[in-house]
């Protein structure tokens, strides 16, 4: 693997936005000669952005679970739900298959990704050689699934806008459902602002 | 730096066609032109580098235009209409947003408008923009700026999310009321699938395909 050169060494950037080739001048906010965003040979304060953003995530993933994210009124009998419920709920009365999939983009997605957001982030702190294909195929993971989580945001919108019976039934979305949204869209935001060169970022160079 | 700067571009623009940058290593490795269906990949972290592109610029351009029918089918068109003791109510998109809106959810709201409106509206806008001056073989006026745009908005448009959401709300007022899925939900599933089509195209080939004019 020694074989492999990495830009810095070569004294080159990839713009990471048009993904252009430039010469490494050294010189501080340089910018690319296609595109004209700013070069970095890294994103800037990937690390420090990357765990503000995770654990503004996180605070809000709590309401999100604690609080219902929607309410369910028939002829005035009042049910409040929160996600997990709504998960439960599918699984008695519905479809075990389709609870399965909700479960797995509500929870799973969002614990996997604070789970893998922080050991990635300790791990590239540590500059640890230790897994390193095996973490930069976990960061593609999650960039990839993240934005599914937003499932049951939609899910709730739908049943607001359909169930509009006025005294026999009716949904209502409750502030759950806002911290839940919250929480996905910022730990997009961190699985963006992570840069995934910092994996590969250590002195040794011995797969 | 002692080389003129007319030279440093035109070292890059060579540089570019030779050589690969890996996104998520920084591993540099020469180019090589794939043939078709071949997916390069990073000897080091194996993300993949570069897909082979089938797909010209004029096909690319139905496709978008395509994208833009089948998105005001999904949008002017009801997804599902619900049945309660004879009493019907339609949902469609902007609906949708318009209730969470009144209904006190106004961060859903604006990000239901903008993961599954605005954005892929932007995208598609912006694509079919730069594609109808593309095939001509020239750049688009605000090309550049366009192109970046493009890349940001990419991650946030969340169309294929929402048709799952639409099938999860089937099922679950199944379980009280008469469910019909519309015209609106079969819409949605075509955009789903041109979705997937679109996922394999690498838009930075465009930096490429449509070169700057000699100024």
């Amino acid at each position: 693997m020694a074989a492999l050169p990495r830009a810095h060494e070569l004294g080159l950037i990839g713009c990471h936005v048009c993904g252009q080739i430039c010469r490494d001048t050294q010189v501080d906010h340089a910018a690319c000669p296609r595109c004209g965003s700013s070069l970095h040979r890294r994103k800037p304060y990937s690390a420090a952005r990357t765990w503000a953003l995770l654990i503004a995530a996180f605070i809000f993933y709590i309401p999100a679970n604690v609080l219902p994210i929607m309410r369910t009124v028939s002829l005035g009998d009042v049910d409040d739900n929160t996600i997990l419920s709504g998960v439960i709920e599918l699984w008695v009365k519905g479809s075990p298959d389709l609870a399965v999939i909700v479960f797995t983009a509500s929870i799973v997605v969002p614990m996997l990704k604070f789970l893998v957001m922080s050991t990635l982030l300790l791990s590239a702190h540590r500059g640890t050689s230790w897994a390193r294909r095996q973490r930069a195929l976990l960061y593609r993971l999650v960039e990839f699934i993240g934005y599914w989580s937003m499932l049951d945001v939609f899910v709730v919108a739908l049943l607001t806008a359909l169930v509009q019976f006025g005294f026999f039934s009716q949904v209502e979305p409750l502030p759950g459902v806002v911290y839940f949204g919250l929480t996905v869209i910022l730990t997009m935001l961190a699985s963006q602002s992570f840069d995934p060169r910092l994996i590969w970022d250590c002195k040794d160079d011995d797969d | 730096m002692s080389i003129p700067p007319a030279s440093v571009e035109q070292a890059q623009k060579a540089m570019s066609s030779t050589l690969l940058i890996c996104e998520h290593c920084d591993t540099v490795h020469r180019r090589r032109p794939l043939a078709r269906g071949e997916v390069a990949r990073c000897m080091r972290c194996n993300a993949v580098l570069e897909r082979h592109q089938r797909i010209g610029l004029d096909t690319m351009l139905a496709l978008v235009v395509t994208v833009m029918v089948v998105f005001v089918q999904a949008n002017v068109w009801p997804i599902i209409t619900l049945g309660f003791n004879g009493e019907q109510i339609h949902a469609t998109l902007w609906g949708i947003i318009i209730m969470m809106w009144k209904e006190h959810s106004q961060v859903v709201s604006v990000l239901a408008a903008a993961t599954l409106f605005f954005f892929p509206l932007c995208k598609m806008g912006i694509l079919g923009w730069l594609l109808v001056f593309g095939r001509q073989g020239r750049r688009a006026p605000g090309f550049v700026p366009l192109m970046v745009v493009l890349h940001y908005i990419a991650p946030w448009t969340m169309s294929e999310v929402f048709v799952l959401g639409v099938l999860v709300s089937i099922v679950k007022a199944h379980m009280y009321f008469d469910v019909t899925p519309d015209v609106g939900v079969f819409a949605y599933a075509a955009l789903a699938l041109l979705i997937t089509v679109f996922a394999g195209i690498d838009l930075r080939q465009l930096w490429d395909r449509i070169p700057e004019e000699p100024a």
